[in-house]
């Protein structure tokens, strides 16, 4: 196959362009730049509390679920997870989860498997409830793929609002396969 | 579930009729008649959606919005021909050191634990497929959409050797429940009305047929897709690039199902085309920006989900497929067509696309991009498809890697010729409107040879300024407006 290929290959002429990051709005601007992005993909946004618990929304929303697994350590749920059967997560009902980071242009979030402890978690699971920390925004793809989580571990999925479907005549649902909804909270642990 | 009525991500509510109305509707079209290695008579296919207006209406106008949401999105990005150019010179770079980038996704994919297979054609492809699942006694395979899968009949060559296949794309499962193919590349079910979709689910999922509201009939699906994934011990998903620098595979979707059909299942095989490397992680960058922009008007998926080695505790193969790539590699008219990353833009701005629906190609690739695909997988077969165009540019013009698409399918109107394909008309019925898109004359002039064939082109094609897009913005074309010229032009002839 590989002969065929070398057989056949047109004339290397091209040369490989150098990457830009083509990034333009201010560090104070990409908060805001992700909050529109999140909303138009169909996410949710919780505010942080008052001092001294900004966490607080999220313990809320954690006491009105019903089957929570959770990866924040200061966000207990309620089912311990086995990590060996992704199957035994049907069930779940809330996941709570931290962003390795999150891209201002599309409203993103970053979820290592390390941050998905099971990666069936983030899409058997019916909601998501993931905290993002704001000094971890970049503006735009560019910047999100320079950055080292890419060539580390072997799971890395950007995700964005809820999963959503619009197959049958453009009727956008929310809710397709994976998860129903998915809320961000812009706080660190 | 909740239905939203709203204008972002995959799409924009369209109803075109209160949910429950109108039980009784016009049957759906069907695509094209396939017999055999006989020529795809798209025309005859084209007149019969022609004529049922409501799915014709439908079909036109959703992807037509498809199109106006691409130009919205692309148009807020002050570097979009920028994009645009770097996008078709990383793939050009790609694929003229195609052997090398491969070698060094195998070595690194291989070092983060991926099983590499190479398949030179459709049946070495589908024998791995079947030897991983038998080796895993698997007799059901969940899977999420895939063009090369549908390229090499997966799905049929697993049915004969006795594994279920569940497609868990929501567009891809009507069609398999249906028994047809894909009629669009991002939106496979496109060319079906609710009503359509009701009767089928009815049919085979054992929804109620009396109701046809698409939230109801996408959660029916969703609860019975479940329990089938969480059993399943395979599961594959397709590709949309493959980094050679990380051994990264990328998949976007929407729905959440390749992600599930990856990450629940032991076993993750991914089929992926030869072509869908790119060096470099940051290559990334650029074509995540166009793609769905370019397909269906959003920053990006919901899910684009980077797979770089097995899940805990799992498995995980790459088949990476030839099955003609190499041979286009050298057909110098042609090669750039591998650029493609299958945004299906070219198919929502394509009049006779939107007006004659996927299916009428009779072909894996419809709509634009097919035409110069096509007939490379079979020469014969799909003879008549490349003078399904009106050779707008339009496809040009809006295609995020820079392939010179309607040139490419002048070109092949200049190889059938060549190579006299169709044999004349004796094999197609060319009877009175059948000839919709396929007149003698056409022919003829194609048969004449390349000079002749210009003349015979709709004049609004040669000398429409809409021939000078592409440049920076181009216009927005009224739909249909050219269509209706062009078809009047062709029924004029004798
Ligand atoms: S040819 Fe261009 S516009 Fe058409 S599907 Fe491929 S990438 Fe998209």
């Amino acid at each position: 196959m590989l002969a065929a290929i070398r057989r056949n290959r047109p004339a290397a002429t091209t040369v490989l362009p150098e990457l830009q990051s083509f990034a333009t709005l201010p560090p104070d601007g990409l908060q805001a730049e992700f909050r529109r992005r999140l909303a138009q993909m169909g996410g949710k946004l919780i505010e942080p509390g008052p001092e001294p618990d900004r966490l607080a929304p999220a313990r809320r929303m954690i006491a009105e679920a019903g089957i929570t697994c959770s990866m924040v350590p200061q966000l207990p749920g309620n089912r311990a997870f086995d990590r060996a059967e992704p199957a035994s997560l049907h069930d779940v009902d809330l996941a709570v989860l931290q962003a390795s980071f999150a891209v201002a242009e599309t409203g993103s979030v970053a979820l290592r498997a390390a941050d998905l402890g099971v990666n069936a978690l983030g899409y058997l699971a019916q909601r998501l409830l993931v905290l993002v920390d704001p000094a971890t925004i970049v503006e735009n793809l560019h910047l999100a793929y320079s950055r080292p989580e890419f060539h580390d571990g072997h799971y890395l999925v950007l995700q964005t609002g809820p999963s959503a479907t619009a197959d049958i005549e453009g009727v956008l649902i929310h809710g397709a396969q994976g998860v129903r909804a998915l809320t961000v909270l812009l706080a660190i642990p | 579930m909740k239905r939203v009525r709203v204008d972002h991500a995959e799409g924009r509510s369209h109803p075109i009729a209160p949910d429950g109305a109108d039980p009784a509707r016009e049957p759906q079209p069907r695509g094209a008649v396939i017999r055999g290695r006989r020529p795809v008579d798209h025309a005859e296919a084209a007149e019969r959606f022609l004529a049922a207006p409501d799915h014709l209406s439908f079909h036109d106008k959703r992807l037509w919005d498809l199109r106006e949401k691409r130009d919205r999105e692309s148009h807020g990005i002050p570097e979009w021909e920028q994009l645009r150019q770097l996008a078709s010179d990383i793939k050009e770079y790609a694929l003229t050191r195609l052997d090398d980038l491969l070698e060094e996704f195998e070595r690194n994919a291989t070092a983060n634990g991926v099983v590499v297979h190479w398949a030179r054609d459709a049946a070495e492809h589908n024998r791995i497929v079947t030897d991983i699942l038998r080796t895993h006694g698997a007799t059901e395979l969940v899977k999420s959409k895939s063009m090369l899968t549908e390229e090499c009949g997966l799905r049929d060559h697993l049915q004969e050797a006795g594994v279920s296949v569940i497609e868990t794309d929501l567009g891809e499962r009507i069609q398999q429940l249906d028994n047809e193919d894909p009629s669009h590349v991002v939106v496979p079910a496109v060319h079906k009305l609710r009503s359509d979709v009701a009767a089928v689910f009815a049919r085979t999922i054992g929804t109620d047929p009396g109701r046809d509201d698409p939230a109801y009939l996408a959660e029916s699906q969703r609860m019975s897709n479940r329990p089938l994934i969480l059993d399943a011990r395979v599961g594959m998903t397709g590709a949309n690039f493959l980094v050679a620098d990380s051994g990264a595979v990328v998949v976007c979707t929407n729905e959440g199902n390749a992600d599930l059909c990856a990450s629940v299942p032991a076993v993750h095989i991914v089929s992926a085309g030869i072509e869908k490397i790119v060096p470099r992680t940051g290559d990334l960058g650029v074509f995540i920006r166009l793609l769905s922009r370019s397909a269906l008007g959003s920053p990006i998926t919901q899910y684009t989900s980077h797979f770089r080695g097995p899940r805990a505790g799992g498995e995980m193969h790459v088949i990476l497929v030839d099955n003609g790539r190499s041979e286009r590699l050298g057909a110098e008219e042609f090669w750039t067509s591998l650029k493609c990353i299958r945004c299906g833009a070219c198919m929502n701005t394509c009049p006779v696309y939107r007006r004659s629906g996927g299916l009428s190609y009779g072909a894996t690739y419809a709509g634009p991009i097919g035409l110069i695909i096509d007939p490379s997988f079979n020469r014969r077969k799909y003879s008549l498809l490349p003078y399904a165009s009106t050779l707008n540019g339009s496809c040009t013009a809006v295609c995020p890697v820079k392939i010179n698409i309607h040139e490419q399918i002048l070109s092949w109107r200049r190889v059938m010729a060549e190579h006299h394909e169709p044999s004349m008309t004796k094999q197609i019925s060319m009877k009175g409107a059948s000839a919709l898109l396929s007149r003698p004359s056409a022919y003829r002039a194609a048969v004449d040879g390349a000079n002749a064939v210009l003349p015979h082109m709709p004049r609004f094609a040669l000398y429409n300024p809409a021939n000078a897009w592409g440049k920076g913005r181009e216009i927005p074309q009224a739909p249909g407006q050219s269509f209706h010229a062009w078809f009047k032009a062709r029924r004029r002839k004798p």
